[in-house]
């Protein structure tokens, strides 16, 4: 089947999932996101990439973190930035998701990042847009129900690079909420395809979806046998609706079985770097001087972000 | 009126019939196969030169929102009866409802319409809907459409008050707790999707549930759109213990699996969801046997409400136009023969529903389906008379296109 | 205009006669930014002839120019690295060949997004002609005519020496 996110000269158009792409895609984002990471220690943080170009933020979900990072990124390619918060305004009025990119599109919008609480809404945007034929404007998912959330995914992969160089000599452990995770399947997929040999998934049975195998990944109930002479622990989010009781007793029996504490970490290698893509629960999944030690590269991934970001902007609104 | 088919292949599956040869039509029945009967002379004369003149399609599941359209949308596909679910808006839990329903059919004149009326008021599965006044106002059987009766003592007095009266109940296995987040399979593609799962657990236990309480209660119950191979393999065993246990499958999932769900396309979102490859096999396979009767669970939806997220599409397919076809093209598959594959659309369901109907016999209703095999015909919003344009198979060739259908010896599609 | 192509002048020794053109201007304390890739590896000659103690500036001109529409990003783009303060400097641009004059513009910017030099020279090895824009070299060791067909190309062999390869489109 032919990848909605690819042209058919097989450049990136839309970035909706790392699933699909090839490895060479992946390392050029990395690569470009490199050269954009310098930019923020100029004087003048911008390129003019972007400039004349309208992006605009569509979150049908609320994030401001992750808005913000987006923002910044378009900003710095000189791109005018709107942001739409759409609960507050035409969806709750009924407006279908398609009319409202419709009526975006008439105001000249030539990037979308959408964020949107369904999983596959992103490319449901992607083919109106062809059907329309407005190949000129492109789609940046950030973050669809449990599905994907690639730009995560490639800020954690930029992230190991930086730390680790090479993909194809790792252990990386992913700890946590993996069912409803889409950090989780964007990580999973990109370590996958950058060959990392060993991706094991650590948390219980209610918080892992079946047929992970299928995803190329290791299961641990354990997270003493999971965590093993790991080179990297991505830790994810517990969110509080999950703590109610059907999925999972308490945040505190969770953390005594899954939480990262010293002692686990321990069993990880001596140099293995901690992650986590925010915000944190301390005392729930992390205890707080790991995620204050010197292991952690938590900071670092946010100012990564940014880059990343760029990176897939550029790419995608050249293509 | 006397109308002869001539030239036509005639296949009356449950008659065992399949011949080249003609059929005669005298006041709305069957008057006779290959000889004239004494002194008929025809009014209307039909040439059905390579075409299968078959029994009326009897579909046992199909929405009609708009009731004309889809009435005529009926009869273009060659379905001379539908059994209609009871959940339109209002649910048809009233006899004045059931009334209604079935004298605008009559008076539209074109597919029978033989309704099913709600088990419980408002299906909402807590206290029984009249049942007895329902089936005065023409309802054929007893249902929930897809609506769960989560509490098992009222199901429980439902099937104890219709086995009184003998009434047929049809229920959707569907666990409500285990599938009222999910919206996919839980399968690998569901796990890869990021789409909350309905396992396949939610048909079994229901199945399990509804056949242990036939056992205690001698209700006959007919299990409507089943979806795993597991569900199928329950039914096998409750149909050998004796019980009396019919079931059906919709004709998508005879031909479709979770992979179709492809990027995220709302139109293979359906209610029981797409399962995986096995479950198809095991569902044709059944089918196959005869044990499961086909339709086409047609559900018109319109495009605001399909043309959204997966999770917030509605699901269902429309189907009247396309149960042939699709019947036809999971026939070659399966390789059967066409006796055997328009057997599950015509003399099967006229079995479940214990009417007459569904054959060619002297003396039967002249409920007739004229169709060419091998006309094609693509898959169009234009093409399609049924206001539900919603199809997996949109711009997709089909085979086998209906010439004309005859409901009760008239012409009420084609020439 | 000479147009010796047969055969191509010794790059090394253009390095030197280039040097030797910049060396009357030592006194401004110059700072050397080469355009990737064939400027920085002037530049790194250059740094080497002139006994410069600044580690040399390294400029990708990738998000300056004026072609994203047409083109897209392109796929190698390399970090811009300038070690040192631009502000007030004497900057020295130097590419290995001046075209059009657009990939000069885009370093210019770009130059000028990390402060306010105080002068911007050029410093080319070859020079085709053809300028789309008002840009011209300060030193330059080579005039040379191509076909429209034809790119001049600085290569670095195995040994590490800089040669000069021409390549028909």
């Amino acid at each position: 089947m032919h990848n909605p996110q690819l042209n058919k000269h097989g450049e990136l158009i839309h970035l909706m999932s790392i699933e699909g792409l090839p490895k060479g895609i992946l390392t050029q984002i990395l690569d470009t996101a490199a050269s954009f990471m310098e930019i923020s220690a100029r004087e003048v943080k911008k390129v003019p990439l972007l400039r004349g170009k309208s992006v605009f933020n569509l979150f049908f979900e609320n994030s401001t973190r992750t808005r913000t990072t987006f923002e910044i990124a378009a900003k710095r390619l000189s791109a005018d930035v709107i942001n739409l918060d759409i609960n507050k305004s035409s969806a709750s009025k009924g407006e279908t998701l398609l009319d409202t990119i419709d009526n975006l599109v008439a105001m000249h919008a030539n990037l979308f990042v959408v964020r949107h609480a369904s999983s596959g809404a992103p490319y449901l945007i992607a083919e109106h847009l062809q059907r329309i034929g407005r190949d000129d404007v492109h789609v940046v998912n950030a973050g669809d129900g449990r599905h994907a959330h690639p730009t995560q995914g490639l800020l954690d992969m930029y992230t190991i690079r930086h730390y680790k160089k090479d993909f194809t000599q790792l252990r990386v452990a992913i700890v946590g909420d993996i069912l409803h995770s889409r950090v989780a399947r964007s990580d999973i997929h990109a370590l996958t395809t950058l060959g990392v040999p060993e991706v094991r998934a650590i948390g219980p049975e209610t918080l892992l979806p079946k047929h992970l195998d299928k995803l190329g990944v290791q299961v641990f109930h354990d997270m003493n046998e999971g965590l093993k002479d790991c080179d990297v622990i991505i830790m994810l989010r517990l969110q509080n609706e999950r703590m109610n009781g059907a999925l999972l007793p308490s945040a505190g029996e969770y953390f005594r079985h899954y939480g990262l504490t010293p002692q686990k970490l321990a069993l990880a290698k001596p140099d293995a770097i901690v992650m986590h893509p925010g915000p944190m629960n301390r005392g729930v999944e992390i205890h707080s001087a790991v995620a204050d030690g010197s292991q952690a590269v938590i900071l670092p991934q946010v100012t990564f972000g940014i880059a990343v970001r760029m990176a897939v902007m550029s790419i995608v609104a050249g293509n | 009126m006397n109308i002869e088919i001539r030239n036509g292949r005639v296949v009356d599956p449950q008659a065992n019939i399949d011949r080249n040869t003609t059929l005669y039509i005298t006041d709305g029945r069957i008057a006779g196969l290959g000889e004239a009967p004494a002194g008929f002379v025809a009014g209307q004369s039909i040439d059905a030169a390579g075409c299968v003149v078959c029994p009326g399609l009897i579909d046992l599941g199909a929405r009609l929102n708009s009731i004309e359209a889809e009435l005529a949308a009926a009869v273009a596909g060659g379905v001379t009866s539908v059994v209609v679910p009871p959940d339109a808006d209002p649910p048809l839990d009233e006899p004045e409802l059931a009334d209604r329903l079935v004298h605008r059919g009559t008076e539209i004149g074109k597919a029978r319409v033989l309704p099913l009326g709600a088990l419980t008021q408002g299906l909402k599965g807590e206290r029984l809907a009249e049942l007895a006044g329902l089936k005065k106002a023409g309802c054929v059987a007893f249902s929930q459409a897809n609506k769960p009766v989560v509490d098992t003592e009222a199901l429980l007095r439902a099937m104890e008050y219709a086995a009184t009266f003998g009434f047929a109940v049809w229920l959707q296995p569907q666990d409500y707790w285990l599938s009222r987040n999910g919206i996919a399979h839980e399968g690998e593609v569901a796990s890869r999707l990021g789409l909350a799962g309905i396992p396949v657990a939610a048909e079994t236990i229901a199945i399990a549930t509804i056949v242990q309480l036939v056992r205690d209660t001698g209700c006959r119950v007919h299990l409507t759109r089943l979806s795993s191979a597991a569900g199928v393999a329950l039914l096998k065993a409750a149909r050998a213990e004796g019980l009396p246990v019919t079931a059906d499958v919709g004709v998508h999932h005879l031909l479709l699996t979770e992979n179709d769900i492809g990027f995220f396309n709302p139109h293979a979102r359906f209610c029981p969801p797409l399962r995986a490859q096995g479950d198809r096999q095991a569902l044709s396979d059944a089918a196959a046997s005869g044990l499961l009767a086909l339709c086409s669970d047609h559900t018109p939806v319109g495009a605001d409400d399909k043309l959204l997220p997966f999770g917030e599409a509605k699901p269902g397919a429309t189907g009247l136009e396309v149960l042939l076809p699709l019947t036809l093209k999971w026939a070659e598959a399966a390789k059967l023969t066409l006796p055997q594959a328009l057997a599950r659309i015509t003399s099967a369901p006229a079995e479940v529903l214990g009417l007459a109907g569904g054959n060619l016999a002297v003396g039967a209703a002249a409920d007739v389906c004229i169709f060419d095999p091998q006309a094609t015909w693509q898959l169009t919003p234009e093409a399609l008379k049924s206001r539900g344009k919603n199809s997996p198979w949109q711009g997709y060739m089909m085979s086998g296109k209906v010439k004309t259908t005859l409901v009760g010896g008239r012409v009420v599609f084609g020439s | 205009m000479s147009s010796l192509l047969n055969p191509l002048p010794d790059a090394e020794a253009q390095c030197r006669q280039l040097a030797e053109l910049i060396r009357p201007q030592l006194h401004r304390n110059p700072a050397l930014v080469g355009i990737f890739s064939g400027g920085v590896w002037i530049a790194e000659r250059l740094k080497a002839l002139l006994d410069l103690s600044d580690d040399i500036g390294m400029i990708d001109v990738s998000f300056y120019r004026d072609d994203f529409a047409e083109k897209g990003l392109h796929p190698q783009c390399k970090p811009t690295v300038i070690p040192f303060d631009v502000e007030g400097r004497h900057i020295i641009l130097i590419d290995d060949v001046l075209y059009t004059g657009r990939t000069t513009r885009a370093a210019i910017n770009e130059l000028f997004d990390y402060g306010r030099p105080a002068a911007v020279d050029l410093a080319v090895l070859a020079d085709r002609g053809e300028r789309e824009l008002p840009i011209g070299a300060t030193y330059g060791v080579w005039d040379v005519e191509l076909s429209g067909k034809q790119s001049l190309v600085l290569a670095r062999q195995d040994d590490g020496r800089l040669a000069w390869r021409l390549e028909n489109a």
